[in-house]
């Protein structure tokens, strides 16, 4: 196996705090790793130093072996990294499937080749597919402001996949999803990663979702890494259950 | 029910069309001019439509970009060249300018763009009025001929006005084309949600340039039509209060709607027109009218026709749902 992600020594501070610091890991091709913790442990802050949204202030991140530290966060997308945000991010005006089309749209040919080329790039069939995978077939040409919350999260996670990135990156996809869709988004997930070795990491809230699909599980608390394993060792692990679990 | 609305659309496309076509021909001289130069402003205001209304940079340029056009043309064709090359020189260089102006937007947004462009509107204005040598400074540039387009000459209004109408044909059909590619989908996408769009791999950096310098380019594109127009130019109507009217153009029609910066042109050239029997009133009517349009729609006359539609798609929607619910608990 090759080490798809590797996370070396990451450091980022803000002023005095220290949100991330010195946080090391590797994540395997085809692992879906969990990444949990007590609320402004540093997750997300990790999360943008890896994908170049933060420049850490020490550390490195190789993304296939390649140091990817410094790249610009649509170079990174560009070169297989895709990412989901914990808060909303679709294109309100825009319909669900031109959403779609958008997130795939930088991933071939050029600016030229874009400007000149068909208007959708292309890319409507494999946007439908993805609206028919995530279960939106219904809503296609609506825009995508006026889905409720839960659809819109669906609508967010596929288009982190459009441009069949290798490593995405979803921070607490599960929040504020109802139970149903939740299942379907963790099916969904699931099927991408076994279809197409694609390699998660996620950050999640929802402890029954991410110990349920996350085959390793990485604990942080206070910018540090606390524990890492199986779900069942993170459960059993007393420093765990101290921070985070506990309570 | 889509079809029959996109006949209609057709229909009203072609018969406003054919109106601006027909009805102008019994228009005396100063309502040709008036129209003319609605053509020409809707032209600059598309530009800005395009950097401020898709990409959502603001710019209080535009102003300066159609001076640098005008100048170009006039500075040209009066040393007998052609208005094509005046053309291509003022697109070159305005886009050229653009992207440069482009630069600030990348590293401040708002209002504090506002400023960094109004400062190279100044820039631009004090060039065409201190700069005797090439602009002939407050003495204007008069005597600026109108040019033979396919063999037919332009010199009379009319036809200098077909001339005008055909240059906005030309403009609208790309940028319609421009607005429906993959780059104008990235352009909504940099208003919308610039950090999105970066973890999307959409370079946003060359995207606000590119909007910057395509809307920039459209400005210089209106320049080199106004010149012949007025036949004369001097720096007086390329300072701010020009940037001001086109950034109004585009407000007031509806920023982001493809047909705001014709209606917003034609209610910023042609209404001042239509108040005129009310004398001295008329720029304070005018005034008033504005303030009390943007307080009712923010998003400009479009934006009510826009909101009105939407309602309407959603009251047929939940029709169409509750016919279909009832058809269901009916069902044997």
């Amino acid at each position: 196996m090759t080490a798809v992600l590797e996370v070396s020594n990451i450091k980022k501070s803000f002023g005095g705090i220290k949100a991330v610091d010195g946080v090391s890991f590797d994540v395997q091709e085809g692992e879906i790793l969990g990444l949990i913790g007590p609320n402004g442990c540093g997750k997300s802050t990790l999360f943008n130093c890896i994908l170049g949204q933060l420049a850490p202030t020490d550390g490195e991140v190789k993304v296939d072996g390649k140091v990817v530290t410094g790249l610009r966060p649509s170079e990174l997308n560009r070169l297989g990294v895709s990412r989901t945000f914990q808060l909303l991010q679709v294109f309100p005006k825009l319909s669900v499937r031109e959403n779609l089309i958008l997130a795939g749209q930088e991933h071939q040919g050029n600016m030229m080749s874009r400007l000149f080329g068909p208007s959708d790039a292309g890319l409507t069939a494999v946007a439908d597919q993805m609206i028919g995978f995530f279960k939106l077939d219904h809503l296609a040409t609506e825009a995508a402001g006026g889905l409720s919350y839960g659809q819109q999260k669906l609508l967010d996670a596929a288009m982190a996949f459009m441009g069949g990135p290798r490593l995405v990156l979803l921070d607490e996809p599960a929040g504020g999803v109802n139970l149903t869709m939740l299942g379907d988004l963790k099916e969904r997930l699931a099927a991408i990663n076994r279809e197409k070795r694609a390699t998660f990491v996620v950050i999640e809230h929802n402890m029954e979702f991410v110990m349920s699909l996350c085959t390793r599980v990485m604990v942080m608390a206070e910018g540090k890494l606390l524990a890492m394993g199986t779900p069942a060792e993170v459960r059993a692990n007393p420093a765990v259950i101290e921070a985070y679990l506990g309570h | 029910m889509t079809a029959t609305g996109k006949y209609l659309r057709i229909v009203l496309g072609i018969a406003v069309i054919a109106a601006l076509i027909v009805v102008p021909m019994n228009f005396n001289r100063y309502g040709l001019y008036i129209l003319s130069q609605w053509a020409v402003m809707t032209i600059a205001a598309m530009g800005l439509n395009l950097t401020l209304g898709y990409a959502g940079q603001i710019s209080l340029a535009q102003g300066a970009f159609v001076g640098i056009g005008a100048y170009a043309a006039a500075i040209m064709t009066t040393q007998g060249m052609p208005l094509i090359a005046a053309l291509a020189v003022a697109i070159v260089l305005c886009f050229a300018i653009g992207w440069i102006l482009g630069y600030p937007a990348l590293r401040v947004q708002h209002h504090y763009l506002a400023f960094v462009t109004l400062a190279f509107s100044t820039l631009a204005f004090l060039v065409f009025r201190n700069e005797d040598w090439l602009t002939k400074g407050i003495y204007g540039i008069s005597n600026i001929p109108r040019p033979n387009v396919m063999g037919f000459a332009t010199n009379r209004p009319l036809p200098f006005y077909y001339f005008c109408l055909g240059s906005l044909g030309i403009v609208s059909l790309a940028m319609w084309w421009l607005i429906r590619s993959p780059w104008g989908r990235a352009f909504v996408a940099l208003r919308e949600n610039p950090v999105r769009a970066l973890s999307l791999g959409i370079d946003t950096r060359r995207y606000t340039l590119m909007a910057f310098a395509i809307g920039s380019a459209l400005g210089g594109v209106a320049g080199t039509l106004y010149a012949p127009l007025t036949q004369y130019i001097d720096p007086v109507p390329f300072n701010l209060s020009l940037s001001l009217d086109l950034l109004m153009m585009v407000i007031v029609g509806g920023s982001g709607f493809f047909f705001g910066p014709f209606l917003g042109a034609m209610i910023a050239v042609l209404l001042p027109e239509w108040l005129r029997f009310t004398q001295g009133y008329y720029l304070m009517l005018y005034a008033v009218a504005v303030m009390l349009l943007l307080i009712y729609s923010p998003t400009g006359i479009l934006g009510i026709l826009d909101r009105y539609l939407a309602e309407r798609r959603t009251k047929v929607a939940s029709a169409l749902r509750a016919v279909a619910k009832s058809r269901l608990e009916t069902a044997p």
